[in-house]
């Protein structure tokens, strides 16, 4: 059996595969369906200094091969995450990476020296949700925003840092250099990609929030592309993630530059698929006589 | 947390009007943890979510839930199309049911496919009335499920083509003063939800509904499914319809959530 495990800014996860931020909340009802340590880490739901409420309903569309959300970062606020849900989460074999987000840079520090201080393994900050008004989208749209950000919390924060960064860009390479200049460990993408759907009897967009973000198998072509341009721009490990639902997907956001990946949406239709993809991808690997899972990252040979 | 994910039999599949079909479909494990008001969530072949269907009847001997669904769109129209020993992919039991009193009658009021989760409440109660609205006659479902198992069943159309022509909150309010009830549990559209729910509080009725939210992972984690909700605290929150709900008390709801069609 091949080696699955890899390391990302110097923490080892058994497996290169982590649930994305927002889809698996904090591990617990998923848990239910199977042993959450099946992953190699998880990356638990947005959190900011403060409880939010979030958007009012609907939150979700269904789209062809995908779906929008407009949750607008609904969570319990940091010191409920750490209080209530991550000593469960500690307990289990698996990395946990800390989803945080804010609406201003003194936010965004100020969450993240928080939650620095507690036993997450990982900071991963998200600097590109497009559903909450002043989401932290705004810093990611733009290099220098999106520098100025990894700088100030690069000073307050004592674990590995990554930045995950927002597709709705004309330059994702450009972006990806400026938060590796201004100290990330890491870099994941792709969050979501801003759509919109419309109710043609009624006239009215079907989420509250009029746009959501888009997500699922429809994204995964744009992922790839966007994994392997900012791949190539940076020395830092880049987490890939966007329409994933396989070990072939796995695989091929692997070749095209990622050192790990997240499963999202995949899980809404198939709660389980964390365990097939596993079990697939070992079996591609042994069968194409690889013995370290990284040994994909970034072999694309392109023309 | 008793939900599980499988793949199960439908055993007998029956056309009840044009676009509703019942189902019964053999799930032992999922059947024996079941309850009133709960859902399951099904998937459907090339779709990315899954559709969530209430639990009609509940039967622990026999090992079978029976759904009743609603065409709506592509995803149901492929469901609907199963036949009689294809497998249904379920994640079930989901959510928080009805809570039955211990003593006393209950009303069951449903509006349209709202009908359907009432039924095993119903049965298991000590006793129960059913006020069911429809559009027209040709839409009616489970009429004589209902009369088989509660005392009295009125019925109420929209266009009047059968029952007493009109919404069934009048009929409701009708109940309400003639009988002392111990609960009314209430599934439907949510503008009936909230006449409902009025006239239960000024008969001083403890009044229990199920809630609808367009819903992702069904289980609580994705937080989509949102309700805003008042918390014993008296504080505002958004509550999720499939960890929370989908029955919900009354009292707890805020039906005039701007947006909500
Ligand atoms: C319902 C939902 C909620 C999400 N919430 C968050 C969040 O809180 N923070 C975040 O960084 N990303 C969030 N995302 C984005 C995902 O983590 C991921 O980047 C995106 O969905 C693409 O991956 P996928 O196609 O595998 O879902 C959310 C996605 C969905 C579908």
């Amino acid at each position: 059996m091949a080696d699955l495990s890899v390391k990302i800014a110097g923490v080892t996860m058994k497996n290169p595969m982590i649930a994305a931020s927002g889809t698996v909340g904090f591990g617990q009802e998923y848990g239910a369906l199977f042993p959450i340590s099946t992953l190699g880490g998880i990356s638990t739901k947005g959190t900011t200094l403060h409880r939010r409420p979030g958007n009012p309903p609907p939150r979700i569309a269904e789209t062809p091969a995908g779906l929008l959300n407009s949750v607008g970062l609904q969570n319990p606020g940091a010191d409920a995450f750490l209080a209530e849900e991550l000593p469960r989460l500690k307990q289990e074999d698996l990395v946990v990476i800390a989803n945080l987000a804010g609406s201003t840079l003194e936010e965004y520090v100020a969450v993240v020296e928080k939650v620095s201080d507690s036993d997450v393994d990982m900071i991963e900050l998200n600097i590109s949700c497009p559903n909450v008004k002043a989401g932290g989208a705004a810093f990611g749209v733009s290099a220098a925003c999106a520098a100025e950000v990894t700088a100030a919390v690069r000073k307050v924060c004592k674990k590995p840092l990554i930045i995950k960064l927002s597709p709705n860009v004309s330059d994702i390479a450009e972006i990806a250099r400026a938060v590796e200049a201004a100290g990330a460990d890491a870099i994941s993408l792709i969050n979501t990609l801003l759509g919109m759907r419309i109710d043609i009897r009624t006239r009215r967009p079907i989420l509250r929030n009029n746009v959501g973000g888009l997500s699922g198998p429809a994204v995964f072509p744009v992922a790839v592309r966007m994994v392997w341009q900012a791949s190539r721009a940076v020395k830092i490990p880049v987490i890939g993630m966007g329409g994933i639902s396989s070990a072939e997907d796995a695989v091929e956001m692997m070749l095209a530059g990622a050192s790990a990946f997240q499963i999202g949406s995949a899980l809404f239709a198939d709660p389980t698929c964390p365990v097939k993809i596993l079990e697939d991808l070992n079996r591609y690997l042994d069968e194409q006589g690889i013995a370290s899972v990284t040994e994909l990252t970034g072999m694309v040979n392109p023309y | 947390m008793a939900y599980q994910q499988g793949s199960f039999p439908i055993v007998e599949k029956k056309q009840l009007t044009e676009d509703v079909f019942s189902f019964l479909v053999r799930c032992p494990e999922v059947a024996a943890q079941s309850e009133a008001g709960q859902f399951v969530h099904i998937r459907v072949e090339g779709f990315s979510l899954r559709r969530p269907i209430s639990i009609c009847e509940v039967d622990r001997d026999a090992g079978t839930l029976r759904l009743v669904m609603q065409v709506r769109g592509k995803g149901t129209d492929a469901l609907a199309a199963q036949k009689e020993g294809d497998f249904l992919d379920m994640l079930a039991p989901l959510g928080h049911g009805f809570r039955i009193p211990e003593e006393g009658r209950i009303l069951v009021v449903g509006g349209g496919i709202g009908v359907p989760p009432l039924l095993q409440a119903a049965k298991e109660s000590r006793g129960a009335d059913a006020v069911l609205g429809f559009r027209s006659a040709g839409q009616v479902i489970l009429a004589e499920d209902y009369a088989a198992v509660c005392g009295d069943v009125q019925i109420a159309t929209d266009d009047g083509s059968l029952g007493r022509k009109g919404t069934v909150v009048p009929i409701v309010a009708e109940k309400l003063a003639a009988e002392r009830y111990a609960a009314v549990l209430a599934c439907g559209p949510t503008r009936m939800l909230e006449a409902v729910a009025t006239a239960a509080r000024e008969a001083g009725v403890p009044c229990q509904v199920s809630m609808e939210e367009r819903m992702g992972c069904g289980i609580g984690a994705c937080l989509v499914c949102a309700c805003k909700t008042r918390k014993a605290d008296g504080s505002e929150d958004f509550s999720h319809v499939c960890k929370d709900g989908p029955v919900f008390d009354a009292e707890r709801v805020f039906f005039k959530e701007e947006g909500r069609n």
